[in-house]
């Protein structure tokens, strides 16, 4: 169903385009626009993949730190007073304005990217997966205890299973995010990346090339999203169900 | 193992908002190996008296000993049914009834080929693989029953096991429970609302009055043993039931009049 909606539109689309003889530079139609893509494919391919690995690794970066943080939070007590609110403020701050700010410090590179996309992503993980650590089931807790599991047993057997499901949540909010960061950290500068990509098309008036990269965005972070959802289903099946 | 002893123990939960008086005053010394059920009207603590005594719950006064020794947290060599199944999600049946053994450290070998005699035993063969979600609510429950029993406990407490089963495999269940008593010595403190089933399987009942939940009386049950659905034919049955009805009706109607009153 959401196809045959999406085919009409893009049909009633071409048919105005071509209709009132819009110009190509300010709307260009579905058929220029996937001629455009064809013609570039080799370069939409490459900055496909920069943009893909500056958001895939970013969102790797952001499990990798704030699932242990998240852990340490709900752990300790200290942790938790003195590293929230330094959270909080972190994620006030809008990452569109940082952006230029590590552009300056590190340069041109994939690295500033990737810590805009680390920096997007790191909060709902971080929120989700403490969350998720935090509201176990009370009579799993009995349970174990009535073994007298040792803390480690506690968080392995119980409390981090417990918390997959929710850490899933933060990862699939986190994941749509990453592909945005990667595009604000290019758009500030960057020698390549879909971000960049549309950038340059526009000011060149390239309209369709920059049309083709949004396009190709929109399908990465679908893919990803669901991506996610896959691993979830056989990772942690048992959050989907409730 | 042990003869357990709770000594004059109140329990009140204490919340900002409020304070629930659970249990006052309780006094119950539970022979080795006896088998104690606990009646009573919803609400009236027992299964706050049942956590007490597996050590998860603090009492606000008085004591709980095993063998003389003070105990203040779970025990190894306790058993518990919770009210609810409690299955992990993430387990398969097997792997849930697996639990106990994995975090006490008995051997895997010998312990799976026990939990595949108690799957046999609770009429759940060939749902070894399945999801606890995939189980109905009874079955749950039974899974619940052999993961208690899977680390061969000296102490079993159960909280209405079988409350969600039909009458006849709550039968069924509940003289496999006797057998296993029977032949692998154990104390068991047994929860129900039944009171038919209270008595069939108790050397002594222990009924509870309403809140604030107190013991109303002990009745010994001097039925012979082993035993079967027969008993409930023998002459006693009914003056046991009789009693042990009348003691909760008089609870009951003391605890609403009174909570009529306040
Ligand atoms: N964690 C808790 N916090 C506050 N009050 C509690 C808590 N657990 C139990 N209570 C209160 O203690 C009383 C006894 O509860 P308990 O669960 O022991 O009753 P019960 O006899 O097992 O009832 P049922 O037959 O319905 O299971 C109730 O009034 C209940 O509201
Ligand atoms: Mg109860």
């Amino acid at each position: 169903m959401p196809i045959v909606t999406l085919l009409c539109l893009i049909a009633i689309w071409e048919a105005l385009v071509r209709w009132f003889g819009i110009q190509s530079w300010l709307l260009p139609a579905p058929s220029e626009i996937g001629r455009m893509a064809i013609e570039w494919r080799r370069e939409l391919a490459w900055h496909s993949a920069v943009t893909l690995y500056e958001t895939a690794v970013g969102f790797g970066l952001s499990l990798l730190v704030g699932i242990p943080l998240a852990v340490a939070v709900v752990y300790s007590r200290i942790l938790q007073n003195t590293i929230y609110p330094i959270l909080l403020a972190l994620q006030s701050m809008p990452k569109v304005a940082i952006a230029p700010l590590l552009t300056l410090w590190i340069g041109f590179g994939a690295l500033p990217k990737i810590i805009v996309v680390f920096l997007v992503c790191f909060f709902p993980i971080v929120v989700a997966t403490t969350s998720g650590l935090a509201t176990v089931r009370p009579v799993f807790l009995e349970l174990v205890q009535s073994l007298c599991a040792t803390s480690l047993q506690v968080f392995i057997k119980v409390r981090f299973p417990s918390a997959m499901p929710s850490i899933f949540v933060g990862m699939k909010i986190a994941i749509t995010l990453a592909v945005i960061g990667a595009v604000i950290g290019e758009f500030v500068g960057a020698q390549d990346g879909l971000g960049y990509l549309i950038l340059i098309s526009s000011t060149q008036s390239r309209t369709a090339l920059a049309f083709a990269a949004l396009v190709l965005l929109t399908l990465m972070s679908i893919v990803l999203y669901y991506a996610i959802e896959i691993l979830e289903h056989f990772v942690a099946p048992w959050g989907a169900r409730r | 193992m042990p003869t357990i002893e709770v000594k004059d123990l109140s329990k009140t939960f204490r919340s900002r908002e409020r304070t629930t008086a659970a249990l006052i005053d309780v006094n119950l010394v539970i022979e080795q190996n006896e088998f104690i059920t606990l009646v009573g009207p919803s609400g009236c603590g027992k299964s706050t008296l049942l956590k007490i005594i597996g050590g998860l719950i603090r009492p606000t006064q008085g004591s709980l000993t095993y063998d003389g020794h003070a105990v203040d947290r779970p025990q190894r060599s306790v058993g518990i049914v919770f009210q609810e199944p409690a299955l992990l999600p993430w387990r398969s049946v097997l792997d849930n009834i697996l639990l106990p053994a994995e975090i006490l450290g008995l051997g895997m070998d010998e312990s799976r080929k026990y939990a595949l005699e108690l799957i046999e035993l609770t009429g759940l063969t060939g749902f070894e693989a399945h999801d606890p979600h995939e189980l109905s609510g009874g079955m749950q429950q039974r899974v619940a029953i052999c993961r208690s029993l899977i680390s061969k406990p000296a102490v079993l407490l159960m909280d209405e096991p079988f409350a969600a089963l039909d009458a006849m495999t709550r039968e069924d269940l509940g003289l496999e429970l006797l057998r296993i008593w029977d032949q692998d010595k154990k104390t068991v403190i047994f929860v129900t609302h039944s009171v038919p089933e209270a008595i069939l399987l108790a050397d002594r009942v222990v009924a509870m009055s309403a809140r604030p939940g107190r013991i109303a009386k002990i009745i010994d049950i001097n039925l012979p043993r082993p035993r079967t659905l027969d008993v409930e034919f023998v002459d006693g049955f009914r003056d046991y039931s009789v009693q042990v009805r009348s003691v909760i009706d008089q609870g009951q109607k003391r605890g609403t009049a009174k909570a009529a009153v306040s």
